[in-house]
């Protein structure tokens, strides 16, 4: 029998798989860009692999590791590594308690009470929150450097600065969150904004503002020891000088110091909001 | 009608009522404030130092230097370039960074755990999974500057010591982060399949990923966007872009091109916040 | 204080254009120091017609004075204090979580105090005595110090009526008061409040599910149905064959005890905000 006859297949034609890149499919478009800005990072960064990858970057890349052992633990310098710690820890908790004040502070009006709060500083108030958490704290410590000079304040104050952006948002949007109950409550006997924000309000958020900031001071002892990289004092202050001069052991303290500093302080936040939280 | 007379608890003091957490309260807030003063005596914090006539003069003098804005065509060009190198470095960073914490994820993930499947798990893979769970937390609290001033003394200046700090503590973030959301969620499809006799990393592929796909995605887009900010961190220690660049014009006192830097780097901030906060509502 | 409503209308804040008016045609007239109560099944607008005496929500249209005065013709200032010379008591007590007793009922009497000893009060109590007293008509002044989340559903209501023994006002709103309370609370709750607002002379309306403390308490009974008033009668007419045709299609909300577990609503919780590491 020829095969001019076109046949019927005697069950219905499967179904095929989509294609694997459409051109009306967005997320296939946003693949390729993604791949693009991939690929484009490396190209254009004259990265050198060269460095890493030969036998001789090995050898020399292990000597310098070797060159951190044995850590300098020398009494004398180790009470020097603990006055910086102190420092440091000094630095980050001050700078949090600050910030957590100024943004409380920036929060209020950042945030709309009720739906009769006309809240006309929201907008302008939200913009200086975003400036001030967009300039990250090192730049922040070494814009005040210039005006407060070498020395843990400039960094205390350019934590302050930073953190005051962040919590201030968190706080905003945790007062905007609330059951409005006890606030319409009062507002309907005709109480004013303060004395609402104080008795409704405050009681309320007052437990989520407290583990914000904790949650917060973990993110800026991290923070604290590197700045001093600037000038500004603490571990970094030291750390930088030290690997300045080449001097690995005192360099290899300096890191076990911070990395035990940066242990406590995350263990003593989880604690402290699990103890708030109860 | 008269209200109904219930008998009242009695005084404990006496007749007079106070306050029982009066005193508790004011003893930890007075805790609370002494323990303030000695942090800022060791911080040397005297915010009223700012105000004096030749540190005034100075701010004054730096602040009105910001205006007018250096805008001419060459610096521009420069600001150009030095963005994107800070965004190439970010991307570069984040994707080494994940070559690091898949792996490193999946084997910290006891979800994952063969010997957990009909049990407790053997001793040696708990070890193992610690150990992982223990490098990660480890990776992510070194601050990348620290990696990046180690770096820049075997590597040079330049991004390559960036890309490597971002890596490696962005790496230990994304994988700890990771972990956790692998953890939490439903087990029941994993580990039917691997009941059945799959191997662990289909299961991961089949089970696990559809499932999480949208949440591992918009954290590390998120992390991202970080990952920007952190690049001009890492300029201050010689890793390039526009953190180097503001290093620079700063220690030269040059205001208008400080401030013409900082309002680049609050806009390349919000676009990718905005771009960010698209993606992940487009991936939920 | 003396009220008058005139064909008064008024919609749900939130409802759809096409849905019926909340509230139509209401006339309504009171006297200083008269105690009246509002019955209907659920939805009949009992809420509503509180919120537009509260000065809570603006009627579309008729005409509303308290006072002989248009609140909402009012300044802000004169509004302010006509609110202050009102209660409103919402089903679900406006309390924060984690304040305590004390100070939740001491919140009542804030329209009256200024502005240092509101916020004074929050660091002490101002008068302990008086909420104890208060409390004490309810039974419950053993929790005088207790966190308000650590209470009863019951006692969280009864502490909600207590803050009316302590404002100035000279109207108590009171919307479902006994909705969690058992047969005995309920009946010296209910004591409680008329007894007191008699003696000072104090208008009160209250919108109450259980019809035969109603018709108990109150020497007039409004009937809603449906935001209209069906009857407004001293108590001693309101016959069973007008409940019947109130209720007629919700007989079962008659029945006391399906309503016992209707509203015992819990604390919100607040809604988690999601955190950001930065």
């Amino acid at each position: 029998m020829s095969s001019a006859f076109p046949r019927e297949a005697a069950n219905l034609p499967y179904k095929l798989p989509p294609p694997l890149f459409d051109a009306r499919c967005r997320a296939c478009w946003f693949t390729v860009a993604l791949l693009l800005l991939v690929i484009a990072s490396f190209v254009t960064l004259e990265l050198e692999w060269a460095a890493f990858a030969s036998l001789d970057a090995g050898r020399s890349m292990y000597r310098f590791i070797a060159e951190f052992f044995p850590p300098d633990v020398s009494p004398k310098f180790v009470s020097k590594v603990v006055l910086a710690a102190w420092e440091t820890l000094a630095m980050s908790a001050l700078g949090t308690v600050i910030a957590a004040v100024m943004g409380l502070a920036l929060a209020v009006p950042a945030s709309r009470m009720s739906k009769q709060d006309s809240a006309w500083l929201r907008s302008p108030t939200r913009w200086l929150l975003n400036a001030l958490r967009a300039i990250p704290e090192l730049v922040w410590a070494a814009l005040l450097l210039i005006s407060a000079g070498l020395g843990p304040m400039a960094g205390t104050l350019a934590l302050a600065l930073h953190t005051s952006g962040v919590l201030g948002r968190l706080f905003a949007e945790a007062m905007e969150n609330i059951p409005t109950g006890p606030g319409d409550a009062l507002r309907t006997q005709g109480v004013g904004q303060l004395r609402v924000f104080a008795y409704a309000t405050l009681p309320q958020v007052l437990p989520q503002l407290m583990s914000y900031t904790l949650y917060r001071w973990e993110n800026n002892i991290r923070a604290a020891a590197v700045l001093g990289v600037v000038g500004a004092g603490g571990l970094g202050q030291m750390l930088s000088f030290n690997m300045g001069l080449f001097l690995m052991n005192k360099t290899a303290t300096i890191l076990g110091a911070m990395l035990l500093l940066v242990a406590c302080v995350d263990v003593l936040s989880f604690t402290l909001r699990r103890w708030l939280n109860r | 009608m008269s209200a109904i007379q219930f008998p009242q608890v009695p005084l404990a003091s006496g007749g007079k009522l106070r306050d029982p957490d009066f005193s508790s309260r004011v003893f930890w807030l007075s805790l609370a404030l002494v323990m303030l003063w000695p942090l800022g005596v060791v911080t040397e914090f005297r915010p009223w130092v700012l105000w004096e006539p030749d540190n005034r003069k100075v701010t004054l003098d730096f602040l009105t230097s910001f205006w007018p804005l250096v805008h001419d065509a060459e610096f521009l060009r420069m600001v150009v370039r030095e963005t994107w190198r800070t965004v190439a470095m970010a991307t570069a960073g984040v994707t080494l960074a994940l070559v690091l914490a898949v792996p490193m994820s999946l084997m910290a993930a006891r979800v994952l755990s063969l010997s957990a499947l009909s049990g407790r798990m053997n001793r040696w893979p708990a070890c193992v999974r610690w150990c992982v769970r223990y490098t990660l937390i480890v990776l992510r609290s070194i601050p990348e500057l620290v990696w990046a001033l180690v770096f820049v003394r075997v590597v040079g200046l330049g991004p390559t010591a960036g890309v490597l700090a971002i890596a490696l503590t962005y790496g230990g973030m994304l994988g700890k982060v990771y972990a956790e959301i692998f953890e939490s969620g439903e087990s029941h499809a994993t580990h039917t399949l691997m009941r059945n006799g799959s191997g662990r990393l289909q299961a991961f592929v089949y089970a696990m990923l559809p499932s999480h796909a949208a949440e591992l995605a918009s954290y590390t887009v998120y992390r991202w966007e970080c990952a920007i900010r952190s690049s001009v961190v890492l300029g201050f220690v010689g890793a390039g872009g526009l953190g180097q660049q503001l290093d620079n014009s700063m220690k030269m006192f040059n205001g208008g091109e400080v401030a013409t830097l900082l309002l680049v780097f609050m806009a390349l901030v919000a676009i990718a916040d905005t771009v960010s906060a698209w993606l992940r509502r487009a991936l939920s | 204080m003396n009220i008058e409503l005139s064909d008064l209308q008024a919609r749900h804040p939130s409802a759809p254009a096409h849905a019926p008016a909340a509230l139509q045609g209401i006339s309504l007239q009171l006297g200083a120091g008269e105690q009246i109560a509002i019955i209907g099944p659920s939805g009949a607008g009992k809420t509503s017609l509180l919120q537009i005496l509260a000065c809570a929500q603006r009627p579309t249209s008729g005409e509303i004075r308290l006072r002989g005065q248009d609140p909402w013709r009012l300044s802000t200032s004169a509004l302010r204090r006509l609110r202050g010379q009102l209660f409103l008591a919402p089903q679900v007590p406006p309390l924060p979580p984690r304040q305590r007793v004390v100070t939740s009922v001491l919140a009542g009497r804030l329209p009256a105090m200024s502005l240092t000893a509101s916020l004074r009060s929050l660091f002490y109590p101002s008068d302990i005595p008086a909420a104890y007293e208060a409390l004490g008509h309810f039974d419950l002044s053993d929790k005088l110090f207790e966190r308000v989340d650590r209470l009863s559903g019951g006692e969280r209501q009864r502490v909600g009526l207590a803050r009316a023994l302590l404002s100035p006002a000279s109207l108590w709103l009171i919307d479902e008061p006994l909705s969690a309370l058992d047969p005995m609370r309920a009946r010296m709750a209910m004591t409680a409040l008329v007894g007191l607002a008699r003696e000072r002379q104090i208008t009160m309306v209250a919108t109450l599910h259980q019809v035969d403390m109603a018709l108990l308490h109150f020497d007039r009974i409004i009937g809603l149905l449906s935001g209209q008033i069906v009857f407004d009668l001293p108590s001693a007419q309101v016959t069973p064959e007008r409940l019947a045709h109130l209720y007629k299609k919700h007989a079962y909300e008659l029945d006391r005890d399906a309503l016992q577990s209707e509203s015992d609503q819990g604390l919100l919780v607040p809604a988690p905000v999601v955190m950001h590491c930065r």
